[in-house]
């Protein structure tokens, strides 16, 4: 479980999450120095939520950026409220950050 | 020996409960199955990963896309898309594409309603060429496209 910093600031009922994950993103198509292909890793389902509520979901290739990230807004978050954000790669890890609302 | 079998007992009783608590608290906390859409972006031409998502978008001038006219670094080009649920409500999932990388498709986004519709994030653009943002509200496809000249591109690591 990899830890993702999160941050959750509100302001005029609007809420701002921004995440930053640490994932090479790789796409699968590298090589590396001996001319062998570095395989594919990279970060295909990640999901933020307002407590029990999922606000976004999203599917992602390798097109993202490594060390990816990710903001987003939403109505109806009040300060001190949970915010989490999860993901899950191609090879079965998974990252995990969770914060309460500024 | 009866006040053995009673703390016996509620230790059961206790290890019951919090096995409940745990598999409550544990369960994920989903609304909607994962529908990834595969078809969109196992895709390696632009056209294809349109079809995949369900067709041909129209220009949407309520789409918000702000892309860099230039990214000195093509592995991380910034971009959001926001979209003015006044001019075009119901907007329940967000696309970002690179015509040019190897699969355009780079990510999908549903958005839950009643919600903002308003995506960040950084990807990689391959080299020069157009990116689009396509939204689709009730079930019908928008976009808006921009292009971003790539100085270095984004597939060197």
């Amino acid at each position: 479980m990899s830890r993702i910093k999160i941050r959750a600031q509100q302001a005029d009922g609007i809420t701002e999450v921004k995440a930053l994950m640490r994932h090479p993103m790789e796409t699968g198509m590298r090589k590396d120095q001996s001319g062998a292909s570095i395989p594919a890793h990279f970060i295909t389902e990640v999901a933020v939520f307002h407590g029990e509520r999922t606000v976004m979901q999203g599917y992602w290739g390798a097109a993202v950026s490594a060390n990816p990230f990710l903001g987003v807004r939403f109505k109806g978050g009040e300060a001190g409220d949970t915010v989490k954000v999860t993901w899950v790669d191609n090879q079965g890890g998974t990252g995990e950050g969770e914060t309460t609302i500024r | 020996m009866k006040q053995t079998d009673l703390s016996g007992t509620s230790r059961r009783r206790f290890l019951g409960w919090t096995a409940l608590l745990g598999a409550a608290v544990s369960l994920p906390a989903r609304v909607w199955a994962w529908a990834r859409p595969e078809a969109a972006f196992v895709a390696t031409g632009i056209d294809a990963a349109l079809a995949g998502l369900g067709g041909t978008p129209t220009v949407h001038d309520a789409i918000q896309f702000t892309t860099p006219d230039i990214a000195e670094n093509g592995a991380v080009v910034p971009i959001r898309i926001e979209v003015d649920s006044a001019a075009l409500p119901n907007v329940s999932k967000v696309s970002v594409l690179v015509e040019m990388n190897p699969n355009p498709m780079a990510a999908v986004f549903d958005i839950a309603p009643d919600t903002e519709v308003y995506i960040e994030t950084r990807v990689k653009v391959a080299q020069t060429c157009n990116l689009y943002a396509v939204v689709e509200a009730d079930g019908e496809l928008y976009m808006q496209s921009r292009e971003t000249k790539v100085t270095l591109g984004g597939c060197g690591g």
